[in-house]
């Protein structure tokens, strides 16, 4: 089941970034007011855009698990959440990069969807160290769970509150997608199904890696004949359900 | 000593147990839990004077940081939900702490109790934390610090208080219910409230701003409330329907 | 009574409880043996519905665990490790919210407490007993709601000879009570014993009627 299709996947996410990089360098206008800095917004927003996705997904693959205390789903949840961090520093860092050259700072409190993004990505920050502090990893799972769909409600809950706290400021100028040009809309909606095809390819070597890593513990279990696995000591991160015991069959909780 | 310990005759006869609900209601569970809640605090008097004397010593701090002896408008709505947020977090961090060291989560999860009741019965006890904290806090801050009179902004503050309360409890018993059984309970208890506690802070900081000026309307601004209700409500149902994942074992 | 097959329960890859499979009828005790992290107290808590189990079937007082917990919840009596009460609270009103999550009159829990002789101190905060007091207030507890299946984890440890015979009718054989009890004792246990199992690793390496079973044999679990 992992693995299948990886090859198709990366293919496609190269082609997809090569096509984006293209039009970003030689298609896409350079935009009157910022210049060539401005080209960053078709990195800068595709980015926030996937890695907030990710964090909602990463929220309702938890409630898959929860519902049925299958652990692959909860495998799934957390490799989205974990990448969608990694995308989301990226995001903050872009964003910080374009405030200093359009703005002069390096942060500016009067951009919603950059604050908003900051909150966030304080929150989801908390969520490995919290799966570290659990050691049992049923439970480890669970409560990563339901952190997860906590903070995936949060994320549009928290995009309404800051927006309306910024909103008698000054009008939002960097991140407005509406209202684009032709050429421009048509570079920003390539470069966001390639940045969403990376985030796709990212966790699916994720998810295959593990697998695979979690079967040859298997194997060399069942090779070297002890009744007891070798430990793999505290670790954040689930382990792939060892191949041969059945998920926990769904039922009402108890 | 009389063995009251067969089974009493009467007990074959007694109706079968549906095998999918808990015998016992849910608010008389929430009146059980509340009460033993607020027994066991009036005996230990742990959180609520931890709270409120951190408040006051936070507020004398604000005065050195600032170096300012009164404040109003913006500064002043900010120092004080500041200082109710974090003296709040103290509550948060010791909320399920007896629970999980003492009486033990099982006793509860044994009991034919409808599980949601703790959720309820530890957010009122938060919440009745906040308003004893507030009574004392509030009025603490407009002697210390409050530059404009306090007595006009009362009745929006109260309704300010009370909606952001309601928020701060109910987060903050899901967060702790979260954090107390890892082994970094009082680390991981605040960092993830403040995140979650943001809304909450926008919303209650501009409905008070504008009441603690000197020329001030009486009520917020009705966003700004309706910001604060919609959250605790969206939140509360979503920390409802997650809570009993935190009580299993 | 109690009826499982095949019972498994894992933390994480290490396997807690394999293949566990007995049955127990109406008023007989199953002792459990073994040494520490053999299962004993996994068992325990599968039985009580604290915990579900990843295989196999579980049958307690006619009940499929975990599907039809609630029907068995309430009727189960569990005695840990832990007292499982509030040390700023007297037995009283330890015993008060006991007994109001269980749904019993209060009468009850003057009854326990006379029944194991903490009547007097019934008003202290818990903390000002002694060990074996408070190991007595939780045997009220476990008892309190009259339950048809007693879960004991090493029950008579912190409690005297005097207060042994105290507690008899409450928890022990006189009490007439279908129990599964996890002993430590070789030879008390065996003796309170109709079916004894000896657990090593989570798996169990001996299941026999107490009368076929020697100290020594359980013994060897030990080891």
């Amino acid at each position: 089941m992992y693995g299948k299709g990886l090859r198709a996947l990366s293919i496609s996410t190269v082609v997809a970034m090569t096509v984006a990089l293209g039009l970003v360098f030689f298609y896409a206008p350079l935009e009157a007011e910022q210049g060539f800095l401005q080209k960053i917004f078709y990195v800068h927003v595709p980015l926030a855009i996937v890695s907030l996705s990710g964090f909602v997904i990463g929220g309702l693959l938890a409630i898959a698990h929860l519902r049925t205390r299958d652990p692959r789903w909860d495998m799934r949840s957390y490799v989205a959440i974990h990448m969608s961090l990694i995308f989301g520093l990226a995001t903050l860092i872009t964003g910080s990069i374009w405030a200093k050259g359009s703005w002069g700072h390096w942060w500016v409190w009067n951009e919603p969807t950059l604050v908003s993004f900051l909150i966030v990505f304080l929150l989801y920050a908390t969520y490995q160290p919290l799966r570290f502090a659990i050691e049992d990893p049923e439970r480890q799972s669970r409560y990563a769970s339901v952190f997860a769909v906590t903070a995936g409600a949060f994320v549009p809950l928290n995009f309404i509150a800051v927006r309306a706290s910024t909103a008698y400021l000054h009008p939002r100028v960097l991140g407005s997608t509406s209202n684009l040009p032709g050429s421009m809309a048509l570079t920003f909606v390539v470069s966001l199904a390639a940045i969403a095809l990376l985030f796709a390819t990212l966790c699916k070597y994720e998810l295959t890696a593990k697998h695979t890593r979690a079967q040859v513990r298997a194997l060399r279990r069942r090779l070297g004949g002890e009744a007891r696995p070798s430990p793999r000591g505290r670790s954040a991160a689930p382990a792939a359900p060892p191949a041969g015991i059945a998920a926990p069959a769904p039922g009402g909780a108890p | 000593m009389s063995g009251v310990v067969d089974a009493p005759p009467g007990r074959a006869a007694a109706a079968p147990r549906s095998a999918v609900r808990p015998q016992v209601g849910l608010w008389r569970t929430v009146r059980a839990v509340l009460a033993k809640e607020l027994l066991v605090e009036l005996r230990t008097l742990e959180s609520v004077p931890a709270m409120t004397l951190f408040s006051l010593s936070t507020f004398v701090i604000f005065h050195f940081a600032l170096n300012r002896s009164s404040v109003e408008g913006d500064l002043g709505a900010g120092i004080l939900w500041v200082t109710l947020l974090f003296a709040s977090i103290l509550g948060v961090n010791r909320l399920f702490v007896a629970d999980a060291e003492q009486g033990g989560f099982d006793a509860f999860l044994l009991a034919p109790v409808e599980r949601s009741a703790m959720f309820i019965a530890k957010a009122l006890t938060l919440l009745a934390y906040l308003a004893a904290l507030e009574i004392v806090a509030v009025p603490a801050f407009a002697v210390l610090l409050l530059g404009s009179p306090l007595a006009p902004a009362l009745p929006g503050l109260i309704l300010t208080l009370g909606l952001a309360d309601l928020g701060v409890a109910v987060i903050g018993t899901l967060v702790a219910a979260l954090a107390v059984r890892t082994s970094a309970r009082d680390l991981l208890g605040p960092l993830l409230a403040l995140p979650l506690f943001v809304p909450i802070v926008i919303g209650a900081a501009r409905a008070t701003a504008p009441l603690l000026s000197a020329s001030h309307p009486s009520w917020p601004a009705a966003r700004w409330l309706a910001t604060l209700g919609l959250y605790d409500l969206l939140f509360g149902l979503i920390a409802y329907a997650l809570f009993d994942f935190l009580l299993e074992d | 009574m109690l009826a499982l097959d095949g019972l498994a329960r894992r933390f994480g890859e290490r396997e807690a409880l394999g293949g566990v499979s007995l049955s127990l009828s109406e008023g007989q005790t199953l002792v459990v043996f073994g040494p520490n992290g053999a299962g004993k107290t996994t068992l325990l808590r599968v039985l009580a519905t604290l915990l579900r189990p990843h295989a196999g079937t579980v049958r307690v007082l006619g009940a499929s665990l975990p599907d039809e917990a609630w029907a068995v919840r309430g009727r189960l009596g569990l005695l840990g490790h832990e007292p499982l009460l509030y040390r700023e609270l007297s037995p009283e009103q330890n015993l008060t919210y006991q007994a109001r999550l269980q749904g019993v009159p209060r009468r009850r829990v003057a009854e326990v407490l006379e029944a194991v002789a903490i009547s007097s101190r019934a008003s202290e905060p818990l903390r000002m007993l002694s060990r074996g007091m408070v190991q007595r207030v939780a045997i009220a507890r476990a008892v309190l709601h009259e339950p048809d299946l007693l879960l004991l984890d090493e029950p008579y440890a912190n409690l005297d000879p005097a207060a042994v015979e105290l507690v008899e009718p409450l928890i022990g054989a006189a009490s007439g009570r279908t129990r599964v009890i996890c002993s430590h004792d070789p030879g008390g246990g065996l003796a309170e014993a109709d079916v004894v199992l000896g657990l090593r690793e989570g798996r169990p390496e001996l299941l026999r009627a107490a009368r076929a079973v020697s100290s020594g044999e359980i013994r060897e679990l030990y080891r």
